[in-house]
């Protein structure tokens, strides 16, 4: 079974894993991070985005054994012990959610999306996110919060 | 997914060798088409190499009316290349409209030639900037490598390692894209390579095909009023809860006027 070595969350982690094993499922099922979600599992809807040495990928389609030697955050990894990073409180500010199983993933890909592009107007925003999904809101609210987010960000 | 042997070879010829070892092998590129494919069972490879490490693979350079881009380059890297964006716009812009921003940061040039999919946008360029596709025993001349749905000239086992571009002096590239998937509909590539106009249509039919007429007239008079009057025939076009052949037969008129608008600086395309 091949041995992967990584870094996830800034944290060293090492773990002999399957061939076959995909990324998100060693994130939620043996390191037990569970804030990265599996929506459709057909790379669609990427509520499993994760950043892969800084870059946002779908980690359902992504094998784990890729990730050898690579820098991955998640959705832990960008929030603080306690309370929320300026991009989620501006989710929970502007109803950026509703059931929030997108959330995780739509958050990663913004934070990827204002780190490139610090003042995104709306139309960025949307090609940005066009990866992600949303089934609840009809996408307004995340737009303004994206905005909102970025806004605190750039200071 | 069926487990498979993992192999991450550091050259071609170690890539080879390890194809070779195994009884249904296949590469890993970027994973974007492989892996789906792989999770439905519809591939079961007994052996996956990836290609991720071998650095032949990699690379873009440009010499003397050329552009060549590694095999394993994205389409994020092609889309931010000052060296493509000076060189060709136009294919800079095609790689960045691909798929999303998650699937441009993992697939690949060559993976997706490799792949072929009818509605793929990279066939349309190679195509219709009369490309060479490069492997590890010979180059493809574009215009012979793609061979059908899915269906390509590459042997079992053989390998692309890169793509070398003819610099267009016009070419843009412009599609209508599939509003969920992102694939296209009708993509239309024009491009003016070597004093030859070349329109390549993807997204359309069961795989990438030029339109002799629009190449003819767009020779005479490179403007979009010149397509007027031209239709391309529905009988081999795609049909499905998308589109009909008849919408796509249309669509691939207007997308080509476009392209062309925006090869001479008017007008928006993709």
């Amino acid at each position: 079974m091949p041995k992967i070595a990584l870094r996830v969350n800034s944290q060293p982690v090492s773990h002999d894993v399957e061939g076959r094993l995909l990324l998100v499922d060693f994130i939620r099922e043996v390191l037990g991070l569970t804030g990265t979600h599996v929506g459709c599992d057909t790379s669609q809807c990427g509520a499993c985005v994760v950043h892969v040495n800084g870059q946002p990928v779908k980690s359902c389609t992504m094998l784990a054994v890729q990730a050898d030697g690579a820098d991955i955050t998640t959705i832990e990894g960008v929030s603080p012990e306690d309370g929320l990073n300026p991009l989620q409180q501006a989710f929970h500010e502007k109803h950026g959610l509703q059931c929030g199983f997108c959330t995780p993933g739509m958050v990663m890909t913004a934070m990827a999306l204002i780190q490139d592009n610090p003042d995104p107007s709306d139309a960025d925003i949307r090609h940005g996110l066009e990866g992600n999904l949303c089934r609840c809101t009809g996408y307004q609210n995340i737009v303004e919060a994206v905005r909102a987010g970025a806004k605190v960000m750039r200071g | 997914m069926r487990d498979f042997e993992y192999q991450k070879p550091k050259t071609v010829t170690e890539a080879r060798d390890a194809f070779n070892a195994q009884s249904d092998g296949s590469f890993l590129a970027g994973g974007q088409t492989l892996i789906p494919v792989m999770k439905q069972g519809l591939a079961m490879p007994s052996g996956v190499i990836d290609l991720s490490v071998i650095e032949d693979l990699q690379g873009i350079t440009v010499t003397d009316g050329s552009l060549s881009i590694g095999a394993m380059t994205t389409h994020a890297e092609v889309a931010a290349s000052p060296e493509v964006q000076k060189a060709i716009p136009a294919l800079a812009g095609l790689a960045g409209g691909i798929g999303d921003p998650q699937v441009r940061n993992r697939g690949t040039l060559g993976g997706s030639l490799a792949n072929n999919d009818p509605a793929a946008d990279y066939p349309a360029a190679v195509l219709a900037l009369s490309a060479a596709v490069l492997t590890d025993k010979r180059r493809i001349p574009a215009d012979g490598f793609f061979t059908g749905m899915f269906e390509t000239a590459l042997d079992e086992g053989e390998l692309i390692t890169g793509v070398e571009f003819r610099v267009a002096d016009r070419a843009a590239y412009a599609k209508f894209p599939n509003p969920a998937s992102r694939y296209a509909m009708a993509g239309v590539f024009v491009a003016r390579v070597d004093g030859a106009v070349r329109v390549a249509v993807t997204g359309a039919g069961p795989g990438v095909f030029r339109v002799a007429e629009m190449e003819a007239a767009l020779d005479k008079d490179f403007q979009a009023s010149a397509l007027k009057g031209i239709t391309v025939p529905e009988d081999d076009l795609l049909a499905d809860i998308h589109a009909s052949a008849g919408y796509r037969a249309h669509l691939i008129v207007v997308m080509a006027g476009r392209a062309v608008d925006a090869a001479n600086g008017k007008g928006g395309a993709a």
